[in-house]
């Protein structure tokens, strides 16, 4: 594998669904090693995109180069470089979680230990017991086992941790950052956005099919987006809010206006990434609205999520 | 493992010997997941079991069946069943088992992963046929064994007639995993499969000589079944089972055993045709 050429790779990508547009237009890339967040409400097209990136759904146009490889021509050789974690399973699970992995590890030329994976995952204990027996959560570190047993190097993590409890993401946040750590590139989608935060290098936003914002987490929405808020409430008893990038010095002035008294449920607010997600979603929407299309976006999202179920 | 690896990307195995070996491995896996569900257990595997102790228990007062005008010869109730019982298993461990098992498999994801994996299907298939294979060889073992040792049935002792039980057997089994296959594109959902599949095979088995009589059912009914593979299957393992005494009471008036190979022929190139044409990884793609 060359390092100059990126892993994933997408050019104007447009799936439609009987006449719904679900995914407009989308272009970006992921070079090797990275991970990559991609974020965006229900419906956006998140799902129909990595979908295509899988290899599971054909696209009406755009280019895709997956491992250098167009996903829709994907053999088993592609396949075998490839780590797989669904959205949500509901196998009937009668073998335990030590034959499932041994099975699937045989698929592959080259795999991790199953020992190991089943160490990695936190799974020891659940080592001999079937996975019809396991917890939601339990179940969904299987299906993060069986995503990295073949040692992929492009994993894809669709929505991985929903249902965990927060001890449990954190144990797979650890597991992620070993798998970086080895130079997988990891294409990751979720609804968390401390969890995009946390793993992420770069992050795409999608909403309404198209691509909102691009870029380095801690980069995204720009930098008017990350200036911080003062907030607090006046003497009137009314709720004032200021955006300033010196926020010190506008409580000094408030205290020294109130003649040093303290001003009331005082905060200063710092955007998180899950602020700028909500104001870069939010203004899109208001502008989708704004310009209203005749298709409308919940219809779009509605569509793709049967389809996707199906 | 090798050790040492050379520059050049050279697989280490060719790609029809890597599917050889997923394949003998899928046999495994599956043959224990079907032992391991008891829907299964009960339904596929020790359905028969259950018939024949039923119909032996219910009928055996009226004496035997097929007796000389004096009341001698005949057979007993349990060896006039035994090969109906047979053909039903053979049936069942294809046509049932497979339906509901693969309807259930693309319902609740597992195909999909399987899809996403370096899984060839035809591993995938080796896998779904092996395992209709062992557990319909350990079934028809099982029921010749019981009919042996527990209804003290003569079971035939011409190597002659043991030929045609292999090959009728055989034929049978693969042809009925095709239709199986075939059969797990018509449920929409793992849920329905087992109403969509039972019916099916229940009435199949009802028309086709497995539980009634088969000469003694109206003849458009005799007709019926046979453009279906079921009655083939039975009539074959009467022909090794019965006396051929019985072969007067065939539709015919004797096994025609060209007709069963033709019969089950045609439908094993209909079963693998529909499989070949319905199956997908995913449902669809839109």
């Amino acid at each position: 594998m060359t390092t100059t050429s990126p892993v994933v790779r997408v050019r104007d990508l447009r799936k439609s669904y009987g006449g719904v547009e679900a995914v407009r237009g989308i272009s970006f890339s992921i070079a090797a090693g990275e991970t990559f967040a991609l974020l965006g409400p229900n419906g956006a097209g998140k799902s129909t995109t990595i979908e295509i990136l899988e290899g599971y759904r054909g696209r009406d146009s755009g280019e895709v180069s997956v491992l250098g490889v167009d996903p829709h021509r994907g053999g088993l050789e592609w396949k075998a470089r490839l780590g797989i974690v669904l959205q949500t399973s509901g196998e009937s699970g009668t073998v335990t979680v030590t034959e499932q992995l041994r099975h699937f590890a045989g698929f592959y030329p080259n795999p991790r230990d199953v020992d190991e994976v089943i160490d990695a995952a936190g799974l020891r204990e659940k080592a001999k017991t079937r996975i019809s027996k396991l917890s939601g959560g339990q179940r969904r570190r299987v299906d993060v086992a069986l995503g990295i047993i073949g040692r992929p190097e492009l994993l894809f993590l669709d929505e991985p941790t929903t249902g965990f409890d927060p001890e449990a993401r954190h144990q797979f946040w650890h597991l992620i950052r070993q798998l970086k750590a080895e130079g997988t590139t990891i294409l990751l989608t979720t609804h968390y956005l401390d969890e995009a935060a946390q793993l992420g290098d770069r992050a795409g936003i999608i909403a309404g099919g198209r691509l909102i914002d691009i870029g380095p987490i801690d980069e995204l929405g720009g930098a008017d987006a990350r200036v911080p808020l003062v907030r607090w409430r006046d003497a009137t008893g009314q709720v004032r809010e200021q955006r300033t990038d010196a926020p010190a010095r506008l409580v000094a002035q408030l205290i020294s206006a109130a003649d040093g008294a303290e001003p009331d449920d005082l905060e200063v607010i710092r955007p998180s990434l899950e602020d700028v997600y909500l104001a870069l979603v939010r203004s899109d929407e208001a502008q989708t609205l704004a310009h209203a299309t005749p298709v409308g976006a919940d219809a779009a999202a509605d569509l793709s999520e049967k389809d996707v179920r199906a | 493992m090798t050790t040492t690896t050379t520059p050049s990307p050279v697989r280490p195995r060719s790609a029809a010997a890597t599917t050889v070996r997923l394949g003998v491995s899928r046999i495994g896996y599956e043959t224990r997941l079907y032992f391991r569900s008891p829907d299964t257990l009960f339904f596929t595997f020790f359905f028969p079991f259950i018939m024949l102790g039923i119909f032996t228990a219910a009928f055996s007062a009226a004496g035997n069946i097929g007796t000389n005008p004096d009341g001698t010869g005949g057979v007993s109730v349990g060896a006039y069943y035994l090969p109906g019982m047979l053909a039903a298993g053979m049936l069942l461990s294809g046509v049932q088992n497979l339906a509901v098992d693969i309807a259930g498999e693309k319902s609740d994801g597992t195909l999909k992963r399987l899809g996403g994996t370096p899984l060839s299907p035809l591993s995938y298939f080796m896998g779904k046929i092996g395992q209709v294979f062992v557990t319909a060889i350990l079934q028809a073992g099982l029921l010749l064994l019981v009919a042996r040792v527990l209804l003290n049935i003569e079971l035939p002792s011409d190597p002659e007639k043991w030929a045609t039980f292999a090959w009728v057997f055989l034929f049978g089994v693969i042809t009925s995993a095709f239709l199986g296959i075939a059969l797990a594109s018509v449920p929409r959902s793992g849920k329905s499969a087992t109403a969509v599949v039972i019916p099916v095979v229940l009435v199949l088995q009802f028309i086709s000589g497995v539980y009634l009589q088969f000469t003694a059912l109206p003849e458009w009914m005799q007709n019926l079944a046979s453009v279906f593979p079921l009655k083939w299957m039975a009539q074959g393992m009467r022909s090794v089972f019965l006396p051929d005494s019985f072969a007067a009471a065939e539709q015919t008036g004797s096994w025609d055993l060209i007709w069963v190979a033709g019969a089950l022929g045609v439908w094993l190139v209909v079963g693998l045709v529909v499989s070949r044409a319905t199956f997908r990884w995913i449902r669809r793609d839109a």
